[in-house]
């Protein structure tokens, strides 16, 4: 289960998604967060759906790379489900024992769950189709204002793309002391959710050993090559805006208006009926 | 005047209890004296705990000497001022390869080095060409460092040191934790290096087969240098090196007992190919 994260991983190819200036990208996602739970009807949905089906599309990326992503919060999806479907109050449709399944639960249910694997495949297509360089670069850049107020911009990204690097290495190395110490006996499936949890501390201290030993590590062979910092830093792939960057911006600003519209629409009907 | 010149260099690990008194001190480097020249290839052999590290970190300055004085290409690395010139001049690659990997992309991480430097952007890009052009690695450029192998994620951490262009590669055991094949792959790249673009290396390691072609060998063993010559001298006294812990290899150590046995040997036998026509001629 843990190699399927594709989160943060990216996905080397030469789409016009993937070379678009990463601050375009960063403000479409935040775009199309918001739309996602914004839509309360069909149309809405049916509006993400397509944007988000072109943009995959375009991106190159295969789709099951992309939805491999979803099994890690399968048990996520599940809850929500389950908990959208029988606490919603509203017109009883099926009760059982001490549940009732209501129609209005099963429709927040269903919106729920889309939104949460939206989310996901969204976000996704983000890190899949942006180095974390860039990433870190064009929320560097995007955020400098918020340097003059004292935050460490260039610090925290820099911090954000280490620990995007980090993740299949810690993750492999959580994988290989699982195994060392189911090979001595060491038992993480069976007893309950606290035992479990004990289970995990013998996992836990040697990972987090390892975390500390590699920080040193990488933070003595930062600094054998020169890093002192963001300042008198040149960049190899310098953020600049393009034509397509601009024409994106437009798109990223019709699609959000059209959402809002859309919500609106629905807006009215409610009020006629 | 010599690439490297150290005198009498002192390094001492200081440890400390909970309230900061002094537990014990371990001299990890006892009046070292080192001079190496542009363009050598220099090993330091050494067991753990000889201070072969020690020694590594403050080539690159990431450790000042308690005394003595070190110069590097005719600057004192006792001046704070001189820091990120030596750093720029001596890179360095580390043991475990993937603590070493900045980036997310091979060619984004070759190009740590010299934005850290404030090289202009296009000519970054002609760097990170040229060096991953030099360990061979330009077919895995827009790869991610996740998927290579240890061997080829070191040759990418040398690309990187070698972006910054500098004149003196140290290489801190940097194939402690590779198999044979990606230890050679390392070695050939960096033997590369040494011999078309006259980069001065030095390897450390205690693996013995490493050395045979290094110009010159300096033996460590407890912080002192206790030997120091050409890979043949070192090896024809394979007592000491077996003093020093050092795995002599198993050639030489054939070699050396034959001798001792009586049987007219030379001294110093460094590879198989040797020891065969040494002992064809004898009969």
């Amino acid at each position: 289960m843990l190699r399927d994260i594709t989160i943060g991983q990216y996905y080397p190819s030469n789409s016009i998604i993937h070379r678009l200036d990463s601050r375009v990208k960063l403000v479409g996602t935040l775009a199309y967060v918001l739309s996602l739970f914004l839509f309360r009807n069909v149309f809405g949905f049916a509006a993400v759906t397509f944007g988000l089906a072109v943009l995959v599309k375009m991106s190159k990326v295969p789709f099951r790379y992309m939805v491999k992503g979803l099994r890690a919060i399968v048990i996520i999806l599940v809850m929500t489900g389950l908990f959208n479907v029988f606490l919603t109050p509203g017109e009883p449709l099926w009760s059982f024992w001490k549940f009732t399944i209501t129609q209005e639960g099963l429709k927040n249910a269903g919106f729920m769950i889309i939104r949460l694997v939206y989310l996901i495949l969204g976000s996704s297509l983000l890190t899949l189709t942006t180095t974390p360089n860039q990433l870190t670069d064009g929320m560097e850049k995007g955020l400098r204002p918020l340097n003059k107020i004292g935050v460490p911009v260039h610090e925290v990204s820099m911090m954000m793309s280490i620990a995007l690097r980090f993740i299949p290495i810690l993750v492999e190395e959580t994988d290989k002391i699982m195994k060392a110490q189911l090979a001595r006996g060491a038992d993480f499936e069976s007893g309950n959710l606290i035992k479990k949890a004990k289970a995990m501390v013998p996992l836990l201290v040697p990972l987090f050993i390892s975390a500390f030993r590699r920080a040193n590590d990488l933070a003595l062979a930062m600094e054998a090559r020169c890093y002192r910092g963001g300042e008198g830093r040149t960049k190899m792939k310098p953020l600049k805006y393009e034509k397509r960057d601009r024409a994106a911006y437009l798109i990223i600003g019709g699609y959000f208006i059209g959402i809002i519209l859309l919500r609106m629409l629905n807006f009215n009907f409610h009020i006629e009926n | 005047m010599n690439f490297i010149e150290a005198r009498k260099l002192v390094y001492e690990y200081i440890r400390r209890d909970e309230e900061e008194n002094v537990e014990g001190i371990t001299t990890a480097l006892d009046n070292v004296s080192l001079s190496i020249k542009q363009g050598e290839f220099v090993a330091v052999l050494g067991h753990n705990g000889s201070g072969k590290s020690t020694l590594a970190k403050h080539l690159n300055v990431l450790l000042q000497a308690g005394e003595g004085t070190l110069w590097i290409d005719g600057k004192d690395a006792g001046d704070k001022e001189n820091v990120w010139e030596i750093r720029k001049n001596t890179g360095m690659v580390f043991q475990n390869p993937d603590n070493q990997i900045i980036a997310g992309v091979v060619e984004e991480d070759v190009a740590f080095g010299p934005e850290n430097i404030g090289v202009p952007t296009d000519e970054i890009w002609k760097r990170v060409e040229r060096s991953l052009e030099s360990v061979g690695m330009t077919a895995y450029r827009e790869h991610s460092p996740n998927r290579l192998s240890g061997g080829q994620k070191q040759r990418v951490a040398i690309a990187g040191v070698m972006a910054m262009e500098p004149k003196c590669i140290v290489m801190d055991e940097s194939t402690a934790m590779l198999d044979p094949n990606g230890r050679n792959e390392v070695l050939e790249a960096v033997m590369g290096l040494n011999q078309e673009k006259h980069i001065t290396v030095i390897w450390i390691t205690h693996y013995m087969e490493e050395v045979v072609q290094a110009d010159r060998v300096y033996v460590m063993d407890k912080g002192k240098v206790v030997m120091e010559g050409t890979p043949r001298e070192i090896f024809s006294q394979a007592d000491i090196l077996k003093a020093c812990r050092l795995d002599v290899p198993q050639v030489t150590l054939l070699a050396h007992e034959l001798r001792k046995a009586g049987i007219k040997v030379p001294e110093g036998i460094l590879t198989r190919q040797e020891l065969v026509e040494a002992l064809c001629q004898l009969y």
